[in-house]
C-alpha cells in the first residue's frame, strides 16, 4: 500500500495529465460534435505543436513568443487542412474521413521526421517556470503547477466561447443538427473552418505546453491519439464537458494506477473504458443515440 | 446466377503466382525474406478484409489479434510446454479467436467511428499488456527469441525457400477459405451489412451476430499470421502489438485494393518494396514512408479502389458493357402484364397460436416522445387474408404506428399480437422471422449489390434464421431460395434485371425491388408504407395490380395517401388522426363517416365558422 504522501502527489500528477489530455480531447472531441470527423491526425497535430515550439522558442529564446508564434502556425495549418482536404469529406462515410485524417496524420509524422529525423528533441522550459514549489508538505515543480492552471485557464476560455458568444451558439447547434443550421441561413462553412482550426489550435496548445516536460519525437503524438480517444468515450462523443472530466479521471486513473503497480496505470485506463461501454456505452455526458 | 459455381479463376491465377515467385522475384532482387514477410501480412490481410471489404467494419486493432496468436504459439515453444509447432500454432490461433470474441462483443455494438476508436483503443491495450504486466512471459521490450521451426516427418522447414513454400501454401489455403466465406450465404449477409445494416435485420438477420462471426475470423487469421511472423524468422518481436502494426495494415490495404482479399499482399509488396529501394537513393531515403503516405492520401481522395480494385474495375467494366448491350431498356412497367399468380416456393409457415385470432391486433398501443404524443393510444384488427389500409392525414401517426407494428420500435405502452402471439419487445429482427414482412415509404436497398442479390439476402432470413455460419458453401446453392428469387424477380416484373447492379435502375424499378425483398422473406402479414410513393400513372396502375396479386395469398397493411387506391384495395380501413384511432371499418362506413371528412377537411368542426 502506497504511503499518503506519495498518493497524494500522485494525485497532483494525474491532476497536470487529466488537465492536459482534456485540452487535447476537448480539440478532438468539438472537432468530432461539430463537423461529425473523427479526426484520427489528432495525435500528429499535438505533436507538430511540439515541434512548433522547439523551432520558433529555439529561434527566438522566448517560450511565450513561441506558444504565441505557435498558436498562429497551427491556426494556420488547421484553415489548410480543413480547405484543402476536410471539407471534401464531409459528405462521405465515416470510414472514409478516418483513412483520409489518419493518411494526413502519417504525412505530417513523416513530413517532420524527414524535415528533423528520428532523433527527439529537448525543448527548454520557460524561465517563470524553473524550480520546484512547496506545497504543505509536498514539492512539486513549478512549471507543472503553472501547467495545471494556464491550461485551466484556457479550458474556461474554450468554454465561455463555446456557451457564451453567438458563434458557440452557431457551433452548438451545428451539433445538433448542421442541416437545419445551414437551412436558418448561418454560415455554417465558416463555423465548420473555424471550429476545426480552434480543435487544431488545441491539439497544438497541448503539445507545446507538453514540450519542456518530454523529450520530443515524431512519434509523440500516437499515445495521445489514443489516450484522447478512450477520453472521449468515457465522456461522450462531442461532449465539451465530457472531454473535461473524462480528461482528469483519464489522468487520475493512470496516475493513481502507477502509484499502486506502474505496469497496469495504462492498462487501467482501458479497462475502465471497457467497463463503461458495457455499463453506460453513451459515455458519462452523453446522449443516447447521437453517434 | 443460379445455382452457378463461384469460378476458380483466382484461386488459379494466385497459384501461379506462387509458384513462379521464388524463381522469379530473387532476379528482382527481392529476399526470401520479403516474400515471406509479405505472405504473413497477406494472411492477417485475408481476415481484416473480410471483416473492412465484405462488411465495412473498419477496425483499428488486429495488432491485438496478431500479437497474441505469435506470443502464445511462441511462447508455448519457448519454454517447452509444447514441442510441435504445428500444435503451438493452431493454440495461438484459437486463443486469439477467443479474445476476438472477447473484444469483438463489446466494439461490434457500435458502429462507425466507434467501432474504429475502441478497436484502436483494445489494440493499445494489449500492446501495454505485453509490454509491462506480463512482461515476465512475453519478453516485454525484448520479445521472444528462440521460436523453434516446423518439421514435417524428419524434414526441418528452414527460413528460406522452405518456409516460403509453407507460407505460399497457407496463404492460398486461407485465400481460398476467404473466398468461399464471400460467396456463401453467411458472406452475402456481410456484404449486405456493408451496404445497408438497418434493412438487413430488418428482414430478419442477426446483424450483431455476423458481425462478430466475421470479427472473431479476422482476429483467427491474424492468430495464425502472428505465430508465423515468430515462426519464419525464428523471433516474436514486441511491436507486433505496435499501433503501426494496426495503421500499416489499413494502409497496406487501402493501397492494394479494399475488398480484393488480396489487396493487402499487394500493399504490404508495395510497401516493402519501397522502403527497401527508396532507402538506397540518397536524400530522400528516410522518406519512404512519406511517399506511401502521399500515396496513401491520393488513393482515398481519388481512386478509391486501390491497385487490384482499379484493375478488377477494368476487366467487370469491359464485361459489363458487353452485357448491357444485351439488356432489353426499360422494358415498360408493363400496365397491360397479365395477372400472374403468386406462389412462392418458401411460402410462410403459419404460426398460429390461436386458429381464428387475427392476423394482427394493435391492443391500445401508444408512442410517446417526450411531450410528443405520435401515436396514443390505438386499437384496431386486421383480419387473416385481408387488404387492411391505414389513412390519415400528414403527422397522424401512421408510420409511427406501422414501426410499432413490426416491433421495428416498441411501444411506450400497450401490445400488439401476431395471430394472437405477443411480439411487442421481440424487435424488428425477430418479427421478421416470425413472419412480418415491411417495405418502406424510402428505398432501402443493397445500392451495391444486383436485383437477385437483394432479394436473396432477404430470401434466406427465413430459410437460415437469425444466424447461420454457413461459411463454405455457395450463397446460391439453395434451390427453395432460388426458386423464391425468380418467383418474386417475376412478380415485381424484374426478371431482366436480375443480374444488374440496383444503383442504376430507374426510381420505378427502385420502388419495385423494394416492395419485392419485403416479399421474398415469404411474410404472412406484409406491411407496405405508402407503395405508389413517387410512382408514375402507368407504374400505380400496376403496381396496384401487383398488390392485389399479393393480397390474394397473404394479410396486407398498406399506408398510403392515394384515395383512389385505397378504396379499390382495401377491404377494411383505419382513420388516425393526431395519434388517435378516428374511425375503423369498411371503405363504404369511412367514405360517410362525418369526422373522417372533416378531418380531411382541414380539421373544420360543425361549431367552428368557415
Amino acid at each position: 500500500m502506497p504511503s499518503g504522501p506519495l498518493l497524494l502527489s500522485q494525485a497532483f500528477n494525474g491532476l497536470a495529465l487529466g488537465t492536459l489530455l482534456a485540452l487535447v480531447s476537448s480539440g478532438l472531441t468539438i472537432i468530432l460534435g461539430t463537423l461529425g470527423v473523427l479526426n484520427f491526425a489528432h495525435g500528429a497535430l499535438f505533436m507538430l505543436g511540439a515541434y512548433a515550439i522547439f523551432v520558433i522558442a529555439g529561434y527566438t529564446g522566448s517560450f511565450v513568443a513561441g506558444l504565441i508564434l505557435g498558436s498562429v502556425f497551427m491556426l494556420l495549418v488547421g484553415i489548410v487542412l480543413e480547405r484543402g482536404l476536410i471539407r471534401w469529406f464531409y459528405g462521405r462515410p465515416p470510414e472514409d474521413q478516418i483513412l483520409v485524417t489518419f493518411g494526413a496524420g502519417i504525412i505530417i509524422v513523416e513530413g517532420v521526421r524527414a524535415v528533423f529525423g528520428s532523433g527527439s528533441q529537448r525543448v527548454a522550459g520557460p524561465d517563470w517556470g524553473q524550480g520546484a514549489t512547496q506545497i504543505g508538505f509536498l514539492i512539486y515543480p513549478t512549471y507543472r503547477l503553472q501547467l495545471i492552471g494556464i491550461i485551466a485557464a484556457l479550458l474556461v476560455a474554450l468554454y465561455l466561447v463555446l456557451y457564451r458568444t453567438s458563434v458557440g451558439l452557431v457551433v452548438r447547434a451545428g451539433i445538433e443538427d448542421a442541416r437545419m443550421v445551414g437551412i436558418l441561413g448561418i454560415n455554417v462553412r465558416r463555423a465548420f473552418l473555424l471550429v476545426f482550426a480552434i480543435g487544431v489550435t488545441a491539439a497544438g496548445l497541448s503539445g507545446m505546453f507538453y514540450a519542456p516536460i518530454v523529450s520530443v519525437a515524431p512519434d509523440l503524438g500516437a499515445t495521445f491519439l489514443v489516450e484522447s480517444f478512450v477520453v472521449i468515450v468515457i465522456g461522450g462523443l462531442g461532449s465539451f464537458p465530457g472531454a473535461v472530466v473524462g480528461g482528469l479521471i483519464a489522468g487520475e486513473i493512470i496516475s493513481i494506477t502507477s502509484a499502486f503497480n506502474s505496469a497496469y496505470s495504462e492498462v487501467m485506463l482501458y479497462a475502465v473504458m471497457a467497463l463503461l461501454l458495457v455499463l453506460r456505452p453513451q459515455g458519462l455526458f452523453g446522449s443516447e443515440g447521437r453517434v | 446466377m443460379r445455382g452457378r459455381p463461384i469460378p476458380l479463376l483466382p484461386e488459379a491465377a494466385l497459384a501461379a503466382v506462387l509458384l513462379a515467385a521464388p524463381y522469379v522475384l530473387p532476379h528482382a532482387g527481392v529476399s526470401f525474406d520479403v516474400m515471406q514477410r509479405v505472405l504473413v501480412i497477406g494472411l492477417l490481410g485475408l481476415g481484416f478484409d473480410l471483416l473492412f471489404g465484405a462488411t465495412g467494419l473498419l477496425s483499428f486493432g488486429q495488432a491485438a489479434f496478431y500479437g497474441t496468436g505469435g506470443f502464445v504459439t511462441a511462447y508455448l515453444l519457448v519454454n517447452d510446454v509444447i514441442g510441435s509447432v504445428w500444435i503451438a500454432l493452431v493454440i495461438g490461433t484459437l486463443i486469439a479467436g477467443v479474445y476476438g470474441l472477447i473484444v469483438g462483443w463489446l466494439a461490434v455494438r457500435r458502429i462507425g467511428i466507434y467501432f474504429a476508436m475502441i478497436t484502436l483503443a483494445f489494440g493499445q491495450m494489449s500492446f501495454f499488456l505485453e509490454n509491462s504486466p506480463l512482461s515476465a512471459y512475453t519478453g516485454g521490450e525484448n520479445g521472444l527469441p528462440g521460436v523453434p521451426v516446423p518439421h514435417l516427418g524428419d524434414y526441418r522447414i528452414t527460413a528460406g525457400k522452405p518456409m516460403y513454400w509453407l507460407l505460399a501454401a497457407m496463404f492460398l489455403v486461407g485465400f481460398i477459405i476467404a473466398r468461399r466465406i464471400l460467396h456463401s450465404p453467411f458472406g452475402a449477409v456481410l456484404r449486405a451489412i456493408r451496404e445497408n445494416a438497418w434493412r438487413v435485420s430488418m428482414v430478419g438477420h442477426s446483424v450483431p451476430a455476423y458481425k462478430l462471426a466475421v470479427f472473431v475470423i479476422a482476429a483467427l487469421y491474424a492468430g495464425l499470421a502472428g505465430g508465423m511472423l515468430g515462426v519464419f524468422q525464428s523471433y516474436m518481436p514486441p511491436d507486433a502489438f505496435g499501433l503501426d502494426t494496426s495503421g500499416d495494415l489499413v494502409v497496406q490495404t487501402v493501397i492494394g485494393g479494399v475488398g480484393t482479399l488480396i489487396g493487402p499482399l499487394v500493399g504490404a509488396t508495395i510497401w516493402l518494396g519501397l522502403r527497401d529501394n527508396l532507402q538506397l537513393i540518397p536524400g530522400i531515403g528516410a522518406a519512404w514512408k512519406l511517399v506511401l503516405g502521399l500515396i496513401f492520401v491520393v488513393l482515398v481522395v481519388a481512386l478509391k479502389r486501390g491497385i487490384i480494385g482499379e484493375i478488377r474495375y477494368l476487366f467487370s467494366r469491359r464485361r459489363q458493357l458487353a452485357a448491357d448491350a444485351n439488356i432489353p431498356e426499360e422494358t415498360g412497367v408493363a400496365a397491360d402484364l397479365p395477372p400472374r399468380s403468386l406462389e412462392l416456393p418458401m411460402s410462410a409457415p403459419l404460426i398460429v397460436a390461436r386458429p381464428n385470432a387475427p392476423a394482427l391486433r394493435a391492443i391500445d398501443v401508444a408512442k410517446h416522445y417526450g411531450g410528443l404524443h405520435a401515436v396514443d393510444g390505438v386499437s384496431f384488427d386486421v383480419r387473416t387474408g385481408s387488404i387492411h389500409a391505414v389513412i390519415g392525414p400528414n403527422g397522424a401517426g401512421k408510420t409511427t404506428l406501422f414501426r410499432m407494428l413490426k416491433d421495428e420500435i416498441t411501444p411506450t405502452s400497450g401490445e400488439v399480437l401476431l395471430f394472437g402471439k405477443r411480439i411487442t419487445g421481440l424487435g424488428a429482427t425477430r418479427t421478421a422471422q416470425l413472419g412480418i414482412g415491411k417495405s418502406n415509404q424510402l428505398n432501402q436497398l443493397f445500392l451495391d449489390l444486383t436485383a437477385a442479390e437483394n432479394l436473396r439476402i432477404s430470401a434466406l432470413a427465413r430459410r437460415r434464421g437469425t444466424f447461420r455460419a454457413d461459411l463454405l458453401r455457395a450463397a446460391t446453392s439453395i434451390p427453395a431460395v432460388e426458386q423464391q428469387i425468380a418467383a418474386v424477380l417475376q412478380t415485381v416484373g424484374l426478371e431482366h434485371r436480375a443480374d444488374v447492379p440496383v444503383h442504376v435502375l430507374p426510381y420505378g424499378e427502385k420502388r419495385r425491388l423494394e416492395i419485392g425483398i419485403a416479399l421474398s422473406t415469404g411474410p404472412n402479414v406484409l406491411l407496405l408504407d405508402e407503395p405508389l410513393a413517387g410512382m408514375s400513372p402507368a407504374e400505380r396502375v400496376a403496381t396496384r395490380a401487383l398488390i392485389r396479386e399479393i393480397g390474394r395469398s397473404r394479410t396486407l397493411v398498406i399506408v398510403e395517401h392515394d384515395m383512389d387506391a385505397i378504396f379499390e384495395l382495401a377491404e377494411r380501413i383505419t382513420v388516425l388522426y393526431e395519434g388517435r384511432l378516428l374511425a375503423d371499418g369498411t371503405p363504404e362506413q369511412i367514405q360517410r363517416n362525418q369526422a373522417v371528412q372533416d378531418a380531411y377537411l382541414g380539421g373544420l368542426h360543425e361549431h367552428e365558422p368557415a
